[in-house]
């Protein structure tokens, strides 16, 4: 159906960016996870007079556009001389990024822990981390598993934008043969069925998961 | 013994509770009756340590429950409540909330807390209950699953939060039977409520509580029969 130049090598290539899409997104999003579990867990559980610096960094973090950030995070480290490599740059810039929309998604989880449940831990004698770790994780991820599986789809495709800081992931892949062998039609069909059976296993993961759990609601 | 000893408290400037005094001792029922925004259910938030205090003192057998030094988690394993939202932990099946605390805070084995908790969801009547989810239980049985979660932990003192308020009329019927029942057995309980039947038929004293001030305590007799304060009058007749 297709009379296209592409050959199994140029295939090989757009494969090989797909990893480092996987990589950065796989790093961001574990680096931003867990930072935003532990920013989610203090702007909870901590009085907004002293976590607002934070929140200020982290709604700056959530408004500037990535690409912005990331363009600055790399001339920034450059000049105070740090040395990384555009990739640790963009893994760097890309998790900051997904902490602060990971901390609000946690925070939002583990304020719609109704206060009685908590309480009701409380008064069995359980401690803050017991009634953390035993109750109010539980049940705020199954209220935020889904915004955190939409935020993990999202910064694999804005994953996209660290193509500016000269990294070839799956995008720059599909560029360069854009550029090579003028089908551009083709190649981001191509790159456009790859970004989606990554995405697709996470999606159904989650949804696989938030079927389990219905069956007890 | 539970001492209550001139407690005040207040939520920002609205003072909730006025220098109440009072003193239960150990197997004794007392019922706390008396309009909304009384102080009532607060009362019982303090005596748990769930809610501080700004002045005077509540001992549990000699314990200042509101002192710096005092391990609350500790005290708290002496001291059960129940509040009127049944609270159930909606992730887990009826037997894994009522094992968890003697799993987590009393350090049990599975096996040991799973034998406790079988005899204590039978005595509520919920042996056949037991992989069953929170969600799939009536308001009286999730009740009755919250008091046995509470007596899991065998407490020596039980608070009673208006544990029938939240329920179908219908429903009050069980979750009363196993208050009553556990009055029978000589459990120390402190019981808010609007049941007045209740009140009447199982308490050794109603208290009966106005504005934040413990009113009138005496017999259930005397406070159903012959109340002396003028509010407790009102209310009563009201209820009626």
């Amino acid at each position: 159906m297709f009379d296209t130049a592409m050959t199994w090598n140029d295939l090989m290539f757009m494969l090989r960016g797909a990893g480092v899409t996987l990589w950065i997104t796989a790093i961001a999003v574990g680096g931003g996870t867990a930072l935003g579990l532990v920013f989610g867990v203090m702007r909870s559980a901590l009085s907004p007079w002293v976590t607002w610096p934070l929140a200020f960094v982290l709604d700056v973090l959530r408004s500037v556009p990535l690409l912005i950030q990331l363009v600055l995070a790399n001339s920034f480290q450059a000049i105070a001389g740090f040395g990384w490599s555009p990739f640790v740059t963009s893994c760097v810039g890309l998790a900051l990024y997904t902490a602060a929309l990971c901390t609000e998604v946690v925070r939002g989880a583990i304020l719609s822990v109704p206060e009685t449940t908590r309480r009701a831990a409380r008064s069995l004698g359980m401690t803050w981390a017991q009634d953390q770790t035993q109750i109010v994780f539980p049940m705020a991820l199954r209220v935020g598993l889904p915004s955190w599986i939409n935020l993990t789809l999202g910064v694999m495709k804005d994953s996209a934008l660290v193509l500016w800081l000269g990294i070839i992931e799956l995008l720059r892949a599909s560029q360069i043969l854009v550029t090579r062998l003028q089908e551009p039609m083709f190649i981001l069909l191509v790159a456009g069925a790859i970004y989606f059976l990554i995405s697709f296993p996470v999606a159904r993961f989650g949804e696989r998961l938030e079927k389990r759990w219905r069956e007890h609601d | 013994m539970i001492e209550i000893e001139k407690v005040y408290k207040s939520f920002g400037k609205l003072e909730v509770l006025k220098g109440v005094d009072l003193t239960v001792a150990r197997g004794e029922v007392v019922s706390i009756i008396g309009g909304s925004g009384s102080g009532k259910s607060t009362l019982l938030t303090c005596i748990n340590g769930l809610e501080p205090i700004q002045s005077g003192h509540i001992r549990i057998d000699g314990t200042d429950v509101h002192a710096r030094s005092t391990d609350l988690n500790k005290l708290r394993r002496k001291v059960g409540i129940v509040f009127q939202q049944f609270n159930a932990f909606p992730h887990l099946s009826v037997l894994d909330n009522v094992t968890l605390a003697p799993r987590k805070v009393l350090g049990m084995s599975r096996a040991e807390a799973e034998e406790i908790a079988v005899r204590q969801l039978s005595h509520v009547g919920l042996a056949d209950k037991l992989k069953v989810y929170p969600s799939r239980l009536s308001g009286g049985q999730q009740q009755r699953m919250a008091i046995a979660r509470a007596l899991a932990m065998s407490p020596q003192y039980m608070l009673f939060d208006e544990v029938t308020s939240a329920l179908d009329p219908l429903l009050v019927g069980e979750v009363l039977d196993t208050l009553k029942m556990l009055a029978e057995e000589g459990m120390t309980m402190i019981c808010v409520t609007h049941e007045m039947t209740f009140a009447r038929d199982v308490s050794q004293r109603v208290a009966f509580f106005h504005q934040g001030i413990l009113a009138e305590i005496g017999p259930p007799e005397q406070i159903f029969g012959a109340p002396q304060h003028l509010e407790t009058q009102k209310f009563l007749s009201n209820v009626r």
